[in-house]
This record gives structure tokens, sequence and C-alpha cells, in this order.
């Protein structure tokens, strides 16, 4: 399948080698052709989706379907952007409660995911037994909890529903623990010879080392908390405090109709900014998902 | 002559390796401190309430002195609630279909992204662009995409010579369907992604072996792909059995569980019970009963899969 056992196989029938080389170019082709077709197929959806954005809504179900708009309607994106459901506050809801949060849980997971996996004090594999066993605990238990929480404290409606909860997460500390573990322990050794106190080893030696994996975090945090929609759903009244996802459906009325051309350029504008950190980070976001899916 | 010995005493201590006994027990303390009363104030005491408000019958209006205990009256009322019954069966069959659906297909285009296709690296990101976008967002495309009356996909199959397309969303039969279509089609690059570096990080010797004894590829591929990628399998069919059981933001935002109540699984049915009724002890009971069902098939394909994986 990978290209060293195909190396091993052409040399053990070496016979058959120069006959069967070609055979297994055709079929790599023919392999890549109906992949790529599948994967046109598979976007399809997403480009019409950037092509309607630029349509006034009677061109959008015209058929047969037109994959180029014209007349071309950038005045979709005025109107998102700047009109009565203006997305440039949804855009600043979201980036606050985004960066503070994720900010905040690079720091606390890997100050813990580092005392789990390197320091030792009384209780440290009870209380990460704990953090564990409550990770298959259904999102919507919590909710029903905090919810009447930050109504008791005040905070219902504000920013800080959506931020606080987000400080902190299972999945950082658990990924980040993994990380520290698998990490050599030799320079921190020297480093504590040399009288470094825990703070310095951690601080100038294990987090510049953890620096792909807190990227890797970042991404992530960064893609589940732009798109949640749940929470803000349930903490949030005020239209003027609304994120992303959930100003998005302002863009459909009460009867789930909606302007096509506005709804598709609303969430043109809600997917770019992931789709352009996605495409620059790609590397370390497959690799921080396959660490996930491999540890 | 005492002073030698003092001074000498803590020079041995430091020289021995045991980490253990040099790291005095305050400073890991301190280092979790932060995530740790994150994790007691937003996960384990709301946790805790969520399990006590199950036992009362509190509702927000009324306040914090309106609180009684009623026992089991909540999972007594559960039991013979015939929409929580059909909401969990419901659950079941999105889940159950939508997970080892997803599965299969990404593992299938997992092996034909791990072959040396032209375009590898953009094909991967085409597959995976849907599982970054947020359900909302996708819900809008479909939203549109599967409208019965002018949406394009009806009126292609109109084209086609579809005489009456499905009504999709707003059928009673299709709305379900339509769901786990769309879901599948958003997570399958996901995992295939995982799939790709599970392949990747497989020792090519296991193969090599195996083709020198002689197999052709389906054995290869069931004496050790299969059985090299079970960890993986397994670990993907936990963490997406979790995932889609509790699956929400498509369906509150597509269907908000009806026509009628035949989109109507778990997740929004806790959701309807709690955030729109008020009921918060009977949502939180929902919300047990999800979470031991969601709990005991996690146990059961963790156990499945032991001792039947290749290596680990």
């Amino acid at each position: 399948m990978s290209g060293s056992i195909e190396a091993v196989s052409t040399r053990s029938r070496a016979t058959s080698a120069r006959l069967s080389r070609l055979p297994r170019l055709i079929r790599k082709y023919a392999l890549a052709a109906v992949l790529w077709i599948f994967a046109l197929g598979f976007i399809a959806p997403l480009v019409w989706m950037v092509s309607s954005s630029l349509k006034r809504n009677i061109d959008v179900f015209t058929v047969p379907m037109r994959w180029i708009p014209s007349p071309i309607q950038w005045a979709n994106y005025a109107e998102v952007w700047l009109g009565d459901h203006s997305m440039l506050r949804y855009f600043g809801n979201s980036m606050l409660v985004t960066s503070v949060s994720v900010a905040g849980d690079l720091i606390t997971s890997s100050m813990a995911g580092y005392a789990f996996a390197l320091l030792s004090f009384r209780g440290r594999n009870k209380i990460f037994f704990i953090y564990l066993s409550t990770a298959i605990v259904p999102s919507q238990l919590l909710l029903v909890p905090r919810f009447m929480f930050f109504q008791q404290v005040g905070l219902y409606n504000t920013l800080w529903a959506l931020i606080l909860p987000g400080l902190f997460t299972l999945y950082g500390t658990f990924l980040l623990r993994q990380f520290f573990i698998a990490t050599p322990t030799e320079l921190a050794e020297a480093a504590r010879l040399d009288g470094a106190t825990e703070w310095q080893v951690f601080w100038r030696i294990y987090l510049p080392l953890a620096r792909p994996m807190l990227a890797a975090l970042g991404i992530i945090r960064f893609v589940g908390s732009w798109n949640d929609y749940e929470t803000p759903l349930v903490m949030l009244s005020d239209d003027s405090r609304y994120t992303i996802p959930l100003g998005l459906t302002q863009f459909v009325d009460g009867d789930g109709g909606l302007s096509a051309g506005l709804a598709m350029a609303a969430s043109v504008s809600s997917v770019l900014p992931i789709l352009i950190v996605f495409l620059i980070f790609q590397r370390q976001f497959v690799a921080a998902l396959a660490f996930t899916g491999l540890k | 002559m005492t002073n030698v010995i003092v001074k000498s005493a803590p020079a041995v201590v430091q020289r021995r390796p045991a980490r253990s006994r040099r790291i005095p027990t305050r400073v890991g303390w301190l280092f979790i401190a932060p995530n740790l009363l994150g994790f007691l104030a937003f996960t384990l005491i709301p946790l805790v309430a969520g399990l006590a408000i199950a036992f009362t019958d509190w509702n927000v209006v009324s306040g914090l002195g309106a609180v009684h205990f009623v026992g089991l009256d909540n999972f007594a009322e559960l039991l013979g609630d015939p929409l929580f019954w059909t909401s969990a069966l419901r659950t079941a069959g999105y889940a159950g279909i939508s997970v080892p659906g997803t599965m299969l297909l990404g593992l299938l285009l997992g092996l034909a992204l791990n072959s040396d296709v032209p375009g590898r690296a953009a094909l991967r990101a085409i597959f995976f662009i849907p599982h970054i976008v947020s359900s909302i967002a996708i819900g809008m495309v479909w939203l549109l995409l599967l409208g019965p009356e002018n949406g394009p996909i009806n009126r292609i199959l109109q084209g086609l010579g579809v005489s009456s397309p499905p009504g999709w969303l707003v059928s009673e039969v299709w709305g379900l369907p339509s769901l786990v279509l769309i879901v599948t089609w958003s997570g399958v690059g996901y995992c295939a992604v995982i799939y790709v570096a599970a392949l990747q990080s497989m020792p090519p010797s296991l193969h090599e072996a195996a083709l020198l004894d002689g197999a052709g590829p389906f054995a290869r591929f069931r004496t050790v792909t299969w059985r090299s990628l079970m960890p993986t399998t397994t670990f993907l069919g936990v963490t997406m059995l979790i995932s889609h059981s509790q699956g929400f933001g498509l369906i509150a935002f597509l269907t908000q569980g009806g026509p009628g109540d035949s989109t109507t699984v778990l997740s929004y049915y806790m959701y309807e019970q709690g955030f729109q009724f008020y009921r918060f002890g009977y949502a939180a009971a929902i919300g047990i009963m999800s979470f031991l069902g969601v709990l005991v098939l996690s146990v059961v394909m963790w156990r499945f899969q032991r001792g039947r994986g290749l290596y680990t």
C-alpha cells in the first residue's frame, strides 16, 4: 500500500516487475481520478455556498444551476456586515470569547498537564482519575447547573458565561499531560541540579518544547469555541451579545424562510477565519488530531 | 565533627535520582490549582448538582426557595413517558447509523488517501474542511439545498425523472435520514485523517512479513491492517458515539425536533424540557439516563477491542 511495500513486492517478484509497473501506474491514476471526482462532489455544497453568497435572491435557485454568479452581488456582504444584524458585532463578541478562553486554557492546561505528568504530589493520581471519569458526561447535563449558577451570580446574558467555562478543559489538560509524559527528562534534571526552581524548569525548558502541541491545542480549541452554538443559545438572550453561530440564525426568519443570498454571505463570512487558520496551520492541526487518536 | 555530618547529609540526598523526593508536595498543587479551580467550578460541582437536581422538581421560575426533593419521581415518570422512549430509540438509530457509516467511509477514504495519489494533500484538505465549518453554517447550506420546493437537490431529482421527491427536512419520514446524511458528510474527513495517521504510524515490517508469507491484498488487510487499526477504530467509535449521541446544534437549528417529534433525539428532548418548559429536574433525569446509556456502550466497545489489536 505504501511506497516501501510496493518496492518490496517488486523486488520479491523480480520477473514480473517490468510487466506490473504499467498496470500499477494506471491503477494509481484511476484511483486519483475517482478520488478527485468524488472530492468535487463532496465539496460542491460549500462551493455552492460561496457562489450563492454573491447572487441576488432570485438567482440562487435558478435552474440549471449557475456556478458563476451574474450579476455579482457584493451588496450581500455589505448588508451582512453593516446592516441590522451586523456581523461586525457578532465577530467582535466571538473574537473576545475565543481569544480569552483559548489563551486561558493554554495556560491552565499546560501547567496542570505538566504537574500531572512530571511532578509528584499527594493525591495526583486520584485527582487525575476523577478528571478522566468526567470525560463522557454529556455537555447538556452540565449545562443545566451552569445555567442556574450564572443566573444566580448575575452573569447570565454576559460573555463571561461563555468565557469562564472555556478557561479550563479536560481535553487540553489530557493532551498536554500525554505530551509531557513523552518528553525526555534529562534537561530538567540538569536544570534542577543547577538550582532552577520548578517554575523556571517549566517555563524555560518544558513550555518551549511544548510549542507545537500548544499551537495545535490552540487551533483545535479556536475552532471549537468559534463554532460553539449550544452554550450561547442557553446563556445569551440579547442580540447585541450574540457570537457568530447564534448571530447566523438571525438570518433565518420565523417561518424558517430566509433571504438566501444574505444567509450564504453570512455563512461564508463565519467560515473564513476558521478556513484561513486551518489552511495556514493544517499540519499542526492534523498532527494534534493524530496525537489524540494514537495515544 | 557534627558539623561535617550535617553538611554532607543533604548532598547525598540531592544526588539521588528519585525525583519524587526532591519536589515538595505544594509545588504540584500550585501548578494544578488554576485548572482544578475551573474543573471544580464548571465540571465537578455542576455534575454533582446535576445529579441532585434530577431528584427535585425545581424550576428556575420559582427560585431557590422552592426546591422539593421528589425522590425517584422524575425517573418513574421517564419510564412511563413514550416520548422519552421514542427519543432514546431515535438517538440509537441516529448514532447507530451515522457513527459506523462515517467510520466505514472514513476508513475507505483513509486507505485511498494513504496511497500515493497525485494531489493527496489537497484532497485531504478538501475532505476535512466540512469538519471545521460550524454546524450552523453547514445547516444553512443544507437548509437551502434540501428545500422541498425549489431546493437544487430536488430540482435535480425532478430533472432525473423523480416525480415527487422527498420533503427532506420538513418530512416526518426523511427528516432523521437527512440529518444522518449531513452529519456523516461533515465527519468523514475527520475519520479519514485519523485513519491516515494510524496507517502511517504502522510498522511496514508487518506488511512485509505478511507479503513474504504469500498473503494476498485482502488477507493482508484482514490480518495486518485491520487488526493494527483496532485501537484507532475503538477510539473513533467511543469518541464519535459520545459526540453523535449528544449531537445538538444541527438538530436544534434545522428541525427543532420536528416535524411532529420525528427528529427529537434525547439531547434535544432534554434541551426542550429544561430550557423551554423549565422542567430542570426532569431534564437532568433525561441527561443521566442518556449518560448511562453511552457509558454502557463505551465500556462494551473497550471490552470488545481488548486483546484483538495486533499491538498495544
